[in-house]
C-alpha cells in the first residue's frame, strides 16, 4: 500500500512539472513569455466576456427563408428548361418536353407536363436535379440527394429530402458565419469567436467591444447590391397608379427622393464582385469602387455596349442609389458607385459589399455587454475571494491535521497550480462562476484527503501502529472517495452538456477540480506521507 | 493540541430523532411546495425576457434611483426596477419583457441607455443584457430537464453502486434539498437565474457526495458487525463519519464565505444558495438519507450475498484497487 516504486514517483513529479510548465504563463508578463524557449508552452488563461468585457451576441436565423428561396429558384430552374425545350427548332413542338402551372407548392415545386406522353422524355430532362447532391466535401464524400421527384400522371412535384433541407440550412448557417466574421473583423486582426449554437443559431463574441448596437447594425445590414436596366418606356401616371407588369418591373425608392421603375432581372449582382474598396469620384465625393468576376464582368460588358445612352439602376437593398446613364461599354469588369455621402459611408459599404449578402435574416435574441472596468472588477474580486479562501482552508487544515495538514496543504496548492495549468493548455475559457467553481474547488478539494485523514485516526485509536494506521487509512477509504467524486462529476458533466456560456465555464472547472483533486488525494499526499513514515519512523502518529 | 469540531469518539442516537426530523423536514418541504406556487419565484431575465442594466455613477457619488427609475419606466412598457447592486454608485435597473419579439427588448435597452445617458451624464455604462422570450423559454427548459437528467444519472450509479434502498434514499435527500433551496429562493426572492441552476447542480453533487460516504461506511458496516440492529448500525456509521462530514462542511463553507463577502455581487446570488445548500445537504445525509434506508426496509442479507459477487471494493479485508494505483 505504501510503497512507491520509482516509476509511480517519477509519474507523480512529471505530472507536476507539467502542471508547472502549463501554469507558469499566466505568472509572467508579456515580454518574458516571449522569452520563454520554444517548447515552453505560452498559453494563459483564456478569460470570458464577463472578465474581460465585450460583446456577446446571439443570432436566430430565419433558415425558413433559405428554402423559401431555393424553392422560388427551382421553380425559375424549371421554368428555364421548359423555356429552352420550348424554343427548340430541330422537334416539332409535340416533341418538346415543356411545362405549364409551374409553382412552389410546400416543400417542392410542382408543375404539369404539356404533352403526357413525354413523362419518360421529361424525367431525363429532369434528372440533373434528382442526382443533385449537395454537402459533397473535398474528399468526394457522397451527400445527400438534394430533391425527389415525383410523377403522378402529367403532374410532376420535385421535393426537398429531408435531408437536403438540412444541409441547406446548416449551409445558410456557415454561409452567413463567413459574412459575420468578415464585417466584424475584416482585417481578421480581432479575437472574435463565432460558433453555430444549435441548428439555426449563432454566437458571436467580441472581446473589448463596448458598442452592441454599431455592431448589430453592421451585421443585420443585408447589403444586396443589383444591377438593374430602367423601363424607361412608362409614363409618369402609369408609375404612379403602378400601371405595368409587376412579374416584370418593380417602383423603387430613389436614394435622392421620389421613385424609379426597373426591371426587376438583374444585370449582375453582388454575388459577381470580387472586390470593393472605398475610393473618389471625379468630384472628389466619397465613392466606392468594385471589381466584377470575369462572367460578371462579360454580363455588364454585353450590357452596357448595347445599351449606350440609356440609364441603369444601381440598387442596394430596397433603395436605387444612382441611375447614370451608360456613357461608353464598360468592359474592363471594374466601376465606381457614387453618391454615397460620407468617407465612413463609404469604407462601410465596400466591406459589406465585399463581404456579400447575408444569405438568411438574422434577428438578436440575446445581447451581453460587459463594460471593461466591470471586467476587470470581477477579475479582481475573484482573485481576492480565491486568496483569503484559501488561506482559510489552509490554516484550517493545520489546524485540524497538523503536520497531515500541512500534507494536504501541498497537495491543494498543487491542485490550483494545476487547473490552472489544465485550463491554460486547452484554453477552457475562464468565466466568473468558473472562478467560482475554482473557489468551491478549493473548499471540497481537501475532502479527499479529510476522509483519508479521518480513517487514519480511526485506525489509529483502534490501536494500530502509525504505519498500518495510515496505510489502513488509504485503504479503507479508496471506495468512498471513488464514490463520492463519481457522482459530484456526473453532476459536473450534466451541467456541461446541457449548460450554456458561464455556466459550461463553471462546469469545466469543477470537473477539472475533481480529477485533479483525486490526484493531489491519492497519489501526492500518500507519497509525501510514505516518505515522511520511512524517513522518521514516528513511534507516534501526530493526527 | 489540534482542533476538533467534533470529540473523538460520539455516540449520538441520530435514527432516534428521525420523527422529529422527518415532521420538519416534511413542514419545510410543504411550506416550500406552497411558497412556490403562491409567492412564486423572482425570475431573473434569463427565464423570462427583459432587460438588464448596470449603470455606475462617476466618482462614486450615491445614485438617484428613484429619478433613475422615473426616466427608465418612461420609456419602457410595464415595470422597471431599480436597486442599488453592490455599492451605493452602482445600479441595476431590470426592464420587463416587453411586449412583442427580441427586437422591442433590444431597442427598449437602447431607448432607456441613451435617455438615462442624456438626462444624468454623470452616469456610466457598465454591462447590460437583453434575452429574447424565446430563448429564456428554452433556458428554463434546459434547466429543468438538467436537474431531472443529473437526479436520474445519480439514481443510476448509486443503485449500481449499492442497494436499489440507497438509490432511492439519496434521491429523497436530493429533492429535499433542491425542493429547500427553491423554497429559500421564494421565500428570500433572490432572483433566480441560470447561475442557480449551477448552484443547484452543485448542491445536488454537494449533498450526494456527503450521503455516498455515510451510506459507503454502511456498506462496510454491514459487514463487519453482522449481529447488530439495523438502527443501532446507523447510529454507529453516522458517529463514525460524522468528523468527516462537519469538517468537510466546515472547510467548503469558509470559502463559499470568502466568495459570499468578497466575490462582488454578481456572484452573490450563487453564493448564497451554495451556503444554503451545503447547510441542508449536510443536515439531509444525517437525518433523512440514512432514516430513508429503515423506511425502506433495508435488508443486511440481500447486501451481503450481492455485495461479495460483484464489488471488490466492498471487502476491505482484501486488495482493493486502490492498491495498483
Amino acid at each position: 500500500m505504501l510503497n512507491f516504486p520509482r516509476w509511480k514517483v517519477l509519474m507523480i513529479l512529471a505530472i507536476m512539472l507539467l502542471g508547472i510548465l502549463t501554469s507558469l504563463p499566466n505568472f509572467l508578463n508579456e515580454a518574458q513569455r516571449r522569452e520563454l524557449p520554444g517548447f515552453m508552452p505560452e498559453q494563459t488563461l483564456s478569460l470570458g466576456l464577463d472578465l474581460q468585457g465585450g460583446v456577446y451576441l446571439l443570432f436566430e436565423a430565419r433558415t425558413a427563408d433559405v428554402i423559401a428561396t431555393r424553392l422560388t429558384n427551382l421553380a425559375a430552374q424549371v421554368r428555364d428548361v421548359s423555356l429552352a425545350e420550348g424554343r427548340r427548332r430541330d422537334i416539332p413542338r409535340a416533341e418538346r418536353v415543356t411545362f405549364s402551372g409551374i409553382k412552389v407548392q410546400g416543400n417542392g415545386v410542382t408543375f404539369t407536363l404539356r404533352n403526357p406522353e413525354l413523362v419518360g422524355a421529361a424525367r431525363d430532362k429532369l434528372l440533373p436535379f434528382t442526382q443533385a447532391e449537395v454537402g459533397t466535401n473535398a474528399l468526394g464524400a457522397a451527400g445527400a440527394t438534394e430533391m425527389e421527384l415525383s410523377v403522378v400522371g402529367a403532374q410532376f412535384t420535385l421535393s426537398l429530402t429531408e435531408q437536403g433541407i438540412l444541409i441547406q440550412q446548416r449551409d445558410a448557417i456557415a454561409r452567413s458565419m463567413e459574412v459575420i466574421r468578415r464585417r466584424v473583423d475584416p482585417d481578421g486582426v480581432k479575437e472574435i469567436s463565432l460558433k453555430p449554437s444549435g441548428s439555426n443559431r449563432i454566437v458571436l463574441e467580441v472581446p473589448g467591444a463596448e458598442n452592441p448596437e454599431e455592431l448589430i447594425a453592421l451585421i443585420g445590414k443585408t447589403a444586396k447590391l443589383s444591377f438593374h436596366d430602367v423601363a424607361t418606356n412608362l409614363s409618369a401616371t402609369d408609375i404612379e397608379a403602378e400601371r405595368f407588369s409587376k412579374a416584370r418591373y418593380s417602383k423603387v425608392v430613389l436614394k435622392d427622393g421620389g421613385y424609379i421603375v426597373i426591371h426587376n432581372r438583374e444585370i449582375v449582382s453582388g454575388d459577381d464582385l470580387t472586390d470593393a474598396k472605398p475610393s473618389f469620384d471625379q468630384g472628389n465625393r466619397p465613392a466606392v469602387a468594385f471589381t466584377f468576376n470575369t462572367s460578371g464582368a462579360k454580363r455588364f460588358g454585353n450590357h452596357t455596349a448595347k445599351n449606350i445612352g440609356r440609364p441603369f439602376a444601381i440598387k442596394l437593398d430596397d433603395t436605387v442609389i444612382s441611375a447614370p446613364n451608360i456613357q461608353s461599354a464598360i468592359l474592363g469588369g471594374s466601376g465606381i458607385i457614387t453618391n454615397i455621402g460620407t468617407t465612413v459611408e463609404a469604407k462601410e459599404l465596400a466591406t459589406l459589399l465585399k463581404s456579400g449578402a447575408l444569405p438568411v435574416a438574422l434577428t438578436v435574441e440575446t445581447q451581453k455587454t460587459v463594460g471593461p472596468d466591470m471586467g476587470a472588477d470581477g477579475v479582481a474580486k475573484g482573485q481576492l475571494a480565491a486568496g483569503i479562501g484559501f488561506i482559510g482552508v489552509v490554516i484550517y487544515m493545520v489546524l485540524s491535521y497538523g503536520r497531515f495538514g500541512l500534507a494536504a496543504n501541498v497537495a491543494l496548492i498543487t491542485n490550483l497550480i494545476l487547473i490552472t495549468g489544465m485550463l491554460s493548455a486547452f484554453q477552457a475559457t475562464l468565466t466568473l462562476p468558473g472562478i467560482a467553481g475554482i473557489v468551491l474547488t478549493i473548499g471540497m478539494a481537501v475532502d479527499a484527503n479529510v476522509l483519508v485523514f479521518e480513517r487514519i485516526r480511526e485506525e489509529y485509536r483502534s490501536g494500530k501502529k502509525p504505519f498500518q494506521a495510515v496505510e489502513q487509512g488509504y485503504a479503507q477509504a479508496f471506495s468512498t472517495i471513488i464514490d463520492a467524486n463519481i457522482t459530484t462529476f456526473i453532476a459536473a458533466a450534466v451541467l456541461y452538456m446541457l449548460g450554456s456560456g458561464p455556466v459550461q465555464g463553471f462546469a469545466v472547472t469543477l470537473a477539472i477540480g475533481i480529477l485533479t483533486s483525486m490526484f493531489t488525494a491519492i497519489l501526492l499526499t500518500r507519497l509525501i506521507l510514505t516518505v515522511w513514515l520511512t524517513r522518521a519512523r514516528p513511534a507516534k502518529l501526530p493526527i | 493540541m489540534l482542533l476538533r469540531l467534533v470529540p473523538e469518539k460520539t455516540d449520538i442516537k441520530f435514527l432516534s430523532m428521525r420523527k422529529v426530523a422527518l415532521v420538519l423536514s416534511a413542514l419545510l418541504l410543504i411550506g416550500s411546495v406552497v411558497l412556490f406556487f403562491t409567492r412564486g419565484l423572482n425570475y431573473g431575465i434569463d427565464f423570462k425576457g427583459g432587460v438588464n442594466l448596470f449603470m455606475q455613477v462617476e466618482n462614486g457619488a450615491t445614485a438617484d434611483i428613484s429619478r433613475i427609475r422615473s426616466i427608465s419606466a418612461a420609456n419602457v412598457v410595464g415595470e422597471v426596477k431599480v436597486k442599488e447592486f453592490g455599492a451605493k454608485s452602482d445600479v441595476l435597473i431590470s426592464i420587463e419583457k416587453q411586449p412583442g419579439g427580441s427586437k422591442e427588448q433590444n431597442d427598449a435597452l437602447k431607448t432607456v441607455q441613451e435617455a438615462l445617458i442624456t438626462a444624468m451624464p454623470n452616469l456610466k455604462f457598465q454591462s447590460s443584457e437583453v434575452i429574447g422570450p424565446q430563448v429564456s423559454g428554452e433556458l428554463k427548459r434546459d434547466g429543468m430537464i438538467a436537474v431531472t437528467i443529473a437526479i436520474i444519472a445519480v439514481l443510476i450509479y448509486i443503485w449500481f453502486r449499492f442497494e436499489w434502498q440507497f438509490g432511492l434514499g439519496a434521491v429523497v435527500a436530493l429533492m429535499h434539498d433542491i425542493l429547500l433551496t427553491i423554497g429559500f429562493f421564494s421565500i428570500t426572492d433572490l432572483e433566480f437565474n441560470l447561475s442557480i441552476i449551477a448552484a443547484l447542480l452543485t448542491i445536488v453533487g454537494y449533498s450526494l457526495n456527503d450521503t455516498v460516504v455515510v451510506y459507503d461506511r454502511v456498506r462496510e458496516n454491514v459487514r463487519k458487525f453482522r449481529k447488530m440492529s439495523m438502527e443501532d448500525m446507523l447510529d454507529l456509521s453516522l458517529n463514525q463519519t460524522l468528523s468527516r462530514t462537519m469538517m468537510t462542511s466546515v472547510t467548503t463553507l469558509v470559502a463559499l464565505l470568502a466568495l459570499f463577502f468578497l466575490g462582488g455581487e454578481v456572484i452573490r446570488g450563487f453564493t448564497s444558495a451554495m451556503i444554503w445548500g451545503v447547510a441542508v445537504g449536510t443536515y439531509s445525509s444525517v437525518f433523512v438519507a440514512s432514516p430513508m434506508l429503515l423506511i425502506f426496509k433495508l435488508k443486511r442479507e440481500a447486501m451481503l450475498l450481492d455485495d461479495e459477487k460483484r464489488d471488490p471494493t466492498v471487502d476491505k479485508s482484501k486488495l482493493t484497487p486502490f492498491d495498483h494505483v
